[in-house]
């Protein structure tokens, strides 16, 4: 049996049981993410400047949930 | 002559950050630190400026707040954005703009105040019930590899997690009670709940590493 057929088919897993990566904590996603957001509407490697913070936003829904609006209204601001 | 490090905005002292500012950010911190009418101006036009960052927040879950008692839960959360703002301001490195830094306060608390609200008189589902919505979740056509999965995962649940652990995964990952509600009631904090979170689920993952049904986690636990 190959687990590569839960992994790529099962999205309640992920979900479940997040990225399985390292990955930042709540606190230091707050601390990073205006830095963060404004990396990634700039186009730069966001990840690469914080390592474990797109694992983190996998994982947990409540900082995903902060990060994708202000992404969205930063992004509506700027236009 | 040359200096040995470079000045950037994390290592200087406060004068000299502000110099390194953009304008506006620069602008900002200024105003807010002037005294007398001048920073009354700058506190009401920030606070405006996080109302409008909460608003557009309880707007797009309007379905969630109902129109009823809306300006309140923005106008309270522009509120308590204010108050965290001003006292993390010297935190404040301009590694963003200062608008940016800011409104990520406006989103933090609207959106904690949207999940306490939307729990509120709510009691945690039981267990049981969320292994049978996870089975539903996984769809009718599931496959015998999967529900091998789901099986070993409910097994290992209650084989290999601290009762803290399995109380916290069953909450959050389960049931999905959002993590600032948990924290509210359990007497914690977000970040220490998604790092007992994190811990069960890195075992978790490794227990079903040992029986080949999953890869094995990479690296070890969180970066902290």
């Amino acid at each position: 049996m190959s687990w590569r057929k839960h992994t790529t088919t099962s999205p309640w897993l992920g979900r479940v049981l997040g990225p399985g990566r390292p990955e930042v904590g709540c606190d230091e996603c707050f601390a990073l993410l205006d830095r963060y957001v404004e990396l990634e509407l700039a186009g730069a490697d966001a990840e690469a400047s914080f390592a474990g913070m797109e694992a983190h936003l996998l994982g947990c829904p409540a900082c995903a949930e902060e990060h994708d609006l202000l992404l969205e209204y930063v992004r509506g601001s700027a236009g | 002559m040359r200096p040995a490090v470079e000045p950037t905005v994390a290592n200087t002292s406060r004068g000299a950050r502000l110099r390194l500012l953009d304008p506006d950010s620069r602008a900002w911190l200024l105003r807010l630190r002037a005294g007398g009418a001048e920073q009354d101006r700058a506190l009401a036009e920030l606070h405006r400026l996080l109302l409008g960052a909460a608003r557009f927040a309880l707007s797009r879950r309007a379905s969630q707040v109902g129109r009823e008692g809306f300006d309140d839960l923005a106008v309270q959360a522009a509120d308590d954005a204010l108050v965290a703002v001003l006292g993390r301001l010297d935190d404040y490195r301009g590694d963003s703009r200062f608008t940016t830094w800011a409104w990520k306060f406006a989103f933090y608390e609207a959106c904690v105040a949207l999940r306490k609200r939307r729990w509120l008189g709510r009691e945690v589902p039981v267990e049981d019930e969320a292994w049978d919505a996870l089975g539903h979740q996984a769809g009718p056509d599931v496959s015998v590899e999967q529900a091998e999965v789901l099986a070993a995962l409910r097994r290992a649940v209650h084989e290999v997690l601290t009762p803290h652990q399995r109380a916290v995964f069953v909450a959050l990952a389960l049931n999905e009670v959002p993590v600032d509600v948990l924290a509210e009631r359990l007497g914690t904090t977000r970040g220490a709940l998604y790092k007992t979170l994190h811990d069960a689920r890195d075992r978790l993952r490794r227990t079903l590493a040992d029986v080949e049904l999953l890869p094995r986690p990479a690296g070890r636990g969180s970066r902290r």
